[in-house]
């Protein structure tokens, strides 16, 4: 009952003029979002860190795969971080500047998840929404379709597919995109049965309006907020997922690494006291997902049409 | 043109489909009869009121006068062409022609979607070749018409209160001219003091544009205010009809009766001198419905006889019928 | 001494927009036995200040005032001596029973629990008074279906449990929200009927709070009419709905379309009903008053008192209110 109404206040006391432009349910959103200071701070985070995953390679004179040979033999004393041999970050037990290498892992790891979670919101998206709004046999034909993907224990048959076919990135994107749309699929099908029984779709029915424009005009854009909301925590799930993969040593293949492949050198380097190996790979991989998880909160929150 | 009447509803029967809990998916599904035999008749400009409590079906025939729920049986009729038929472009016109005005405003309206936008939405889908300069002076003017000042074009449905949404979805219903509106409690999630704008307004539009009304509500006396005619539903069948007047000063069918009876008039000296039969128990499921009369497992004066077969719609007087054969006879007396 | 005695009883709530107040100084006393019906539209604060008499104002509501039970102050009471009055002396319905029942319990665990927690009875003694209530709302065959589950029931008959439920400690005070308005008329009738009867046999004195001023004209004996958080008039029944001294009851009571009446264009109260965040300064009802000069602006009108049992709150004479 005590919602916001502020909007509607000046109404009241407008004067016909020039048209008043309304404030959208998404600006009221990004009102709220920028009110919410852990979020606030996530994307602050996560914007650092894209950053340093485009630009950081001009940093550094070093390259991913560039051997510095006056380390080698000597990584536990020499490869130390350090400013003056330029290894920021240190150097990985082949002597290779793990700065650049982080940069890299990075720019992997990312793209992982946010192609997978674009895969998810397209696919998904349009896939639960179709058979959400057909309803009846469309909808048990395609759900049951997700059903049965579901019921595949997926990393096995990827783990085995990169086994059989060889470690590539193009196979490790095309593995997690199968995978990552079905869960968004359930998703946006459940709201768009709860949607389309709003008199709003009833309204664009009664109209005449075709089914597609009401797919893509009155459904789609109300959906958006949980599709939005559930994507920005499926980024970290898609990395996680890449680096168990890499962890095990089934990822992209050297000199390109990841921030899985990279915890996995620096854990298996742990016992010779080369902490760095590991200690900065992790912090980017942990912040990170703590930042997206924070903006995942904080996007629920403000798209959260509950308060209203 | 011919001389048929705008809209001519005849035996209308609608049939949903329910799976029972937990059902296998080969299981036959059981049939709930929302709407059976319902039959009237609309004249050009005038208004229907249809009357009923929740589970009558009331809002089921509009659904299939807008053809949103198709009919399992009868026949509807627009100008003496049956909707079920009609070509594609003859369907075009007729959606053109009848519009709909949702109970509750704020849900009708899409939430992401401008108000200039979601009134011109049957206009750009019916004529998508409308220059947009002339859509948005529709839109204005359209808007002031229901009150609304035209500079709220570009703001957002939730922006607005109650009353004012529901202005936006008439605006909605009247841009393309339509010959028939069909108002499915249009008022009842409003304030009373609201409301009364709401029902004036409706009321205005009618009679300036001369346009039909098909007004269904649960409330009677917002119904009677309104309506020429009225109809009155109870569990999916019609139990009488009559003019508006007539139909509140003299009800023959017991149903009506004890709804007139069980309104509760604002002024305490007539409610506390009023005689009120209260009529027991709850609607039967819509499932299972009682054999014969479905009122008469609630009916004051129930026969046995009342168990056998459909009462018939009798005449008691003119424009005036009743589904009772118990009372037939007194409420040809009364009326006469 | 009055059983319930109100005074200048405010509600604020803190929201994301700023504070708001929702029900502003108000004040009104229920006798033994009394019926008084708290009518207003939405935004009236009518439901706020049922609910901040008895504490059950939401997190962010918070009121001040005086609100004395027996003689005694509650308002502001911890929680579990509250408890202990809502439980035995105050009884609650509210529009959808679903609210106040567990779906997965069945009706006769909720009922006793109520019983032999509060007055400890034993499970069989519970039962059987579960039954007589359950048989003095009429539920038919009140024995067999109290092990029910609350979804099998109807609307009708769910309102009928919440009734015998609120009746088992046999309250002193029901207050009644909005009771009957998710029910259709048929069934608003029993209901109304039922807690007619029930008050004359238990004896207990009962708010009803509504916007429907029908329901108020044949059941309640006082009326308190309410807007923007404020009393506007308040009165017997009769003599609010005969007289209305208060532009915004006369233009209520003139909106609503009657059964045994006949007008072509009902008249109409202009604008739309207040929005709680706006501050007002002078007379809530004052934006959309026929009758608003400068005063109603700037300065409330306090509640003046007019004859015995009457109180109104309007800048003009009562003589100037008329239709």
């Amino acid at each position: 009952m005590l919602t916001s109404r502020t909007a509607a206040r000046s109404l009241e006391t407008a004067e016909i003029g020039p048209a008043i432009e309304g404030r959208s349910l998404w600006a009221d959103a990004r009102i709220r979002f920028f009110r919410n200071k852990a979020a606030v701070a996530g994307l602050i985070v996560l914007i650092f860190v894209a950053l340093f995953a485009l630009f950081g390679s001009h940093l550094t004179p070093w390259s991913n795969e560039e051997v510095d040979w006056s380390v080698l033999g000597n990584v536990e004393e020499a490869g130390r971080p350090s400013i003056a041999t330029r290894h920021f970050f240190g150097t990985d037990a082949l002597g290779r500047d793990l700065f650049a290498r982080t940069v890299q892992g990075t720019q992997i790891s990312l793209m992982v998840g946010l192609i997978g979670a674009m895969i998810a919101v397209v696919v998904g998206t349009i896939y639960g929404a179709t058979a959400g709004y057909y309803g009846d046999r469309v909808d048990n034909i395609m759900m049951r379709i997700v059903d049965v993907l579901m019921s595949v224990p997926y990393m096995f048959v990827l783990i085995l597919l990169l086994v059989v076919f060889g470690r590539s990135v193009l196979l490790l994107f095309v593995g997690i995109g199968l995978i990552s749309w079905l869960d968004m699929a359930r998703i946006a099908r459940g709201q768009t049965l709860s949607i389309k029984n709003k008199e709003f779709v009833e309204a664009a029915h009664a109209i005449g309006v075709r089914p597609a424009t009401i797919i893509r005009r009155h459904i789609v854009p109300n959906l958006l907020g949980v599709v939005i909301v559930y994507a920005t925590l499926l980024v970290p799930n898609m990395i996680i997922y890449e680096s168990f993969i890499s962890f095990l040593g089934l990822g992209v293949q050297e000199p390109l690494t990841s921030w899985g492949a990279l915890i996995s050198d620096g854990a298996s380097q742990m016992q010779y006291g080369t902490l760095w190996m590991l200690g900065f790979p992790l912090f980017f991989f942990v912040i990170t997902l703590f930042a997206f998880f924070f903006v995942g909160d904080g996007l629920r929150d403000a798209l959260d049409p509950k308060d209203r | 043109m011919t001389d048929a009447p705008l809209l001519q509803v005849e035996d209308l029967q609608v049939t949903f489909d329910v799976r029972p809990r937990g059902a296998w998916p080969w299981t036959p599904s059981l049939k709930l009869h929302a709407v059976g035999g319902v039959s009237f008749t609309l004249e050009k400009g005038e208004t229907l009121g249809i009357v009923g409590e929740s589970g009558s079906g009331k809002s089921t025939v509009a659904r299939a006068i807008v053809n949103t729920i198709p009919a399992s049986g009868g026949r509807i009729l627009w100008k003496g062409q049956e909707l079920l038929k009609m070509g594609t472009s003859e369907r075009r016109r007729h959606r053109q022609a009848v519009q709909m005005v949702f109970q509750d405003p704020l849900a009708a309206l899409n939430p992401r979607m401008k108000v200039g936008e979601i009134i011109a939405e049957p206009l750009i889908t019916h004529h998508p070749e409308t220059p947009k300069a002339e859509v948005k002076a529709r839109v204005g003017e359209l808007m002031e018409r229901v009150g609304l000042l035209a500079n709220q074009i570009n703001r957002y449905p939730h922006e607005f209160s109650g009353g004012q949404c529901q202005r936006i979805g008439i605006a909605r219903a009247l841009i393309l001219n339509p010959e028939l509106v069909i108002c499915d409690e249009p008022v009842s999630a409003l304030d009373v003091s609201v409301q009364a704008q709401v029902i004036n307004l409706l009321s205005e539009l009618q009679r300036d544009l001369g346009i039909s009304l098909v007004f269904i509500a649960h409330d009677l006396s917002v119904v009677k205010h309104i309506s020429d005619r009225i109809l009155v539903m109870y569990l999916g069948r019609v139990m009488e009809t009559a003019g508006a007047d007539e139909l509140i000063d003299h009800p023959v069918h017991p149903y009506t009766r004890s709804l007139v009876s069980a309104v509760p008039i604002p002024d305490p000296v007539v409610e506390l001198a009023r005689v009120r039969p209260v009529l027991e128990g709850d609607l039967p499921s819509p499932l299972n419905p009682p054999s014969g009369c479905v009122f008469r497992t609630r009916c004051p004066l129930a026969q046995p006889s009342c168990a056998e077969g459909l009462p018939p719609m009798l005449q008691v007087g003119p424009g005036h019928a009743s589904a009772c054969p118990i009372t037939a006879e007194e409420g040809v007396a009364a009326t006469a | 001494m009055a059983l319930f005695e109100i005074n200048d009883l405010s509600v604020q709530f803190d929201t994301n927009d700023g504070t708001v107040s929702a029900v502003n100084g108000v004040s009104f006393d229920v006798n033994e036995g009394d019926t008084l019906a708290i009518v207003g539209e939405s935004g009236s604060g009518k439901s706020q200040t049922a609910f901040a008499t008895i504490g059950l104002l939401a997190r962010n509501g918070h009121s001040t005032g005086s609100v004395k039970w027996d003689g005694k102050e509650i308002l502001n009471l911890p929680e579990g001596q509250l408890n202990k009055i809502r439980s035995s002396e105050i009884a609650m319905i509210f529009q959808d029973p679903m609210t106040s029942l567990n779906p997965y319990l069945k009706v006769s665990a909720q009922m006793e629990e109520v019983l032999t927690l509060h007055r400890g009875m034993s499970r069989r003694e519970a039962r059987a008074e579960c039954v007589r209530m359950l048989d003095a709302v009429r539920i038919p065959d009140a024995a067999a279906r109290i092990t029910m589950y609350p979804h099998e029931f109807s609307g009708g008959m769910r309102q009928r449990i919440m009734i015998a439920m609120s009746l088992l400690c046999r309250p002193r005070l029901i207050i009644a929200d909005e009771p009957t308005t998710a029910l259709d008329v048929t069934v608003q009738a029993q209901i109304m009927d039922l807690l007619r009867d029930i008050r004359y046999e238990f004896n207990t004195a009962m708010i009803l709070i509504t916007h429907d001023l029908g329901i108020v004209a044949g059941s309640c004996e006082r009326t308190m009419v309410m807007y923007g958080g404020r009393i506007m008039e308040r009165g017997t029944t009769a003599e609010i709905f005969a007289a209305p001294t208060h532009p915004y009851t006369l233009g209520l009571l003139d909106a609503v379309p009657r059964l045994d009446r006949r007008e072509d264009v009902l008249p109409t109260i202009p604008g739309e009903p207040p929005d709680m965040l706006r501050a007002v300064t002078g007379c809530p009802f004052e934006p959309r008053c026929p009758l608003a000069f400068e005063r109603c602006i700037s300065v409330v009108p306090p509640l003046e008192r007019l004859g015995e049992t009457r109180v109104r709150a309007c800048h003009r004479n009562p003589e100037e209110v008329v239709r």
